[in-house]
């Protein structure tokens, strides 16, 4: 059977990894190669790696590292920040990373999903959507550029129709990062991911909030999700994880052992 | 060992070369068969759509080159697939429903026929195999890592089947030609014995 993943996420900005609350306040968690050495050699199923300033700054990537990575891990990993066309696109595969993942760039150039699925196919391409909710207005939005909060703005897309609209574009797979409980580890927001579950049929992955390894088990068995991402309960060592995967497989889990 | 990576335009060649590098041996990219005959194994690498890669391949010469060789030679994920007779992945909004492939394999490459699934198959699943020489040290059931959308039927020539939707090739072997469509390269240790077996075991 198809294994729940868990993934790692490592904000990278300035060649460091950093990790922030609610996207702000980003402190240094460590070196790059050192900590995507160790996910992977603990059991993590993939890695992701934001480059959580590129797109606010209008410049891409730093693409050396990406190299360097893909040198020492046997697991795959997708690279995000500021991949804006094909062509930077075709640079970090190129470097050995399995999926690039687009967010700002494509909700302002929603055709980019469509140009890179053909080029490359739709498992390469991840549409990371970064999802408020409003609580004055009950509404689940999208936000655009929420590497610099100075830069960040709210779009016009409610969250459910920009999962579908980047479906039908040509997306492999959808990362949700639920702002509002980033950072916060008190748990994904389970309802807004069965809601988005409802209408996504590529995989989904979980992003913003977990906390305990029962967020992860709540996420896979409530909500569905394909896989289950976090950053600062790993960098910080609050959950290891090898225990994570042993207490996932006791609640009968599907997952790698 | 010589080990020959056919380039085929995929945008993934360096990751299978890195993790050649990781078991110690060194691999060369390359589309000019008067190099890759030099190799004693062969990697057909693929990601992206069949038509790109067959094209590719056609511009670059090398239908003959691989068609013909008898040097072991492994296809990974869309390498593999094109080891088959057809494909149904065709461009978006094409009139065909199928376009022709290598033909080394007698199946067909279908759509996953994956009801009520997320397509692609994308993750780590678990592979049940012969017990060809490729997974020699590999137990059964072993996880790999998959991403796709289409997969090669299975026949007299898998060696290694998956389930999800429909139970497909994972693994196959015709003569001197192997073909996965998990990334062994991707897989943790299952992969890297995978590909530490198709050096050592086919001398």
């Amino acid at each position: 059977m198809l294994a729940k993943r868990i993934i790692p996420c490592l904000d990278v900005r300035d060649g460091v990894v950093v990790k922030g609350v609610q996207f702000k306040n980003h402190e240094v968690m460590g070196s790059i190669v050192d900590l995507a050495r160790r996910y992977a050699q603990e059991g993590a199923d993939e890695l992701v790696f934001y480059d959580i300033t590129a797109s606010s700054d209008g410049r891409r990537v730093d693409k050396s590292w990406v190299a360097k990575v893909a040198e020492v891990i046997n697991i795959p990993f997708a690279v995000a920040g500021g991949i804006k066309s094909v062509e930077d696109a075709r640079t970090i595969l190129a470097y050995g990373a399995d999926k690039i993942s687009i967010n700002s760039p494509a909700l302002a150039n929603p055709e980019l999903i469509t140009e890179l699925a053909d080029k490359f196919g739709t498992q390469c391409v991840v549409v990371g959507i970064d999802t408020y909710y409003d609580a004055d207005t009950q509404e689940y939005l999208v936000k655009q550029y929420t590497g610099d909060v100075s830069k960040t703005v709210t779009t016009s897309w409610h969250t459910l129709d920009w999962v579908q609209e980047v479906q039908k574009r040509g997306a492999g797979e959808i990362t949700l990062n639920m702002m509002n409980q980033d950072g916060m580890r008190k748990g994904y927001d389970l309802e807004q991911l069965k809601k988005v579950r409802a209408v996504c049929s590529v995989p989904l992955i979980a992003s913003g909030g977990a906390g305990e390894m029962q967020h992860f088990y709540e996420a896979f068995a409530l909500a569905d999700a394909d896989g289950a991402l976090a950053a600062s309960v790993f960098h910080k060592g609050l959950i290891h994880i090898p225990e994570l995967k042993q207490y996932l497989k006791e609640r009968s889990i599907e997952i790698r052992d | 060992m010589q080990i020959g990576i056919i380039d085929t335009g995929s945008a993934n060649l360096n990751s299978v070369k890195q993790a050649f590098a990781r078991l110690g041996y060194a691999a060369e990219i390359s589309s000019d068969p008067q190099i890759l005959s030099k190799a004693e194994r062969l990697i057909l690498p693929g990601v992206g759509t069949a038509i790109a890669c067959m094209q590719r391949i056609e511009h670059k010469g090398l239908i003959d080159f691989i068609v013909h060789n008898h040097t072991p030679m492994l296809g990974i994920c869309l390498g593999m697939q094109i080891l088959a007779k057809g494909s149904a992945e065709v461009e978006l909004n094409s009139a065909a429903d199928r376009i022709k492939t290598l033909g080394i394999v007698s199946g067909e490459v279908v759509k996953l026929q994956a009801e009520g699934l997320r397509l692609p198959h994308m993750g780590w699943n678990t592979v049940e195999h012969t017990d060809h020489p490729l997974f020699k040290g590999i137990k059964q059931q072993a996880y790999f890592y998959f991403d796709h959308s289409f997969a090669l039927q299975c026949g007299s020539y898998t060696i290694g089947s998956t389930e999800y939707g429909m139970r497909f090739s994972a693994a196959v072997a015709q003569d001197n030609f192997m073909g996965v469509q998990f990334h062994p390269e991707k897989s943790g240790a299952a992969g890297e014995q995978l590909l530490r077996n198709f050096i050592e075991e086919f001398g």
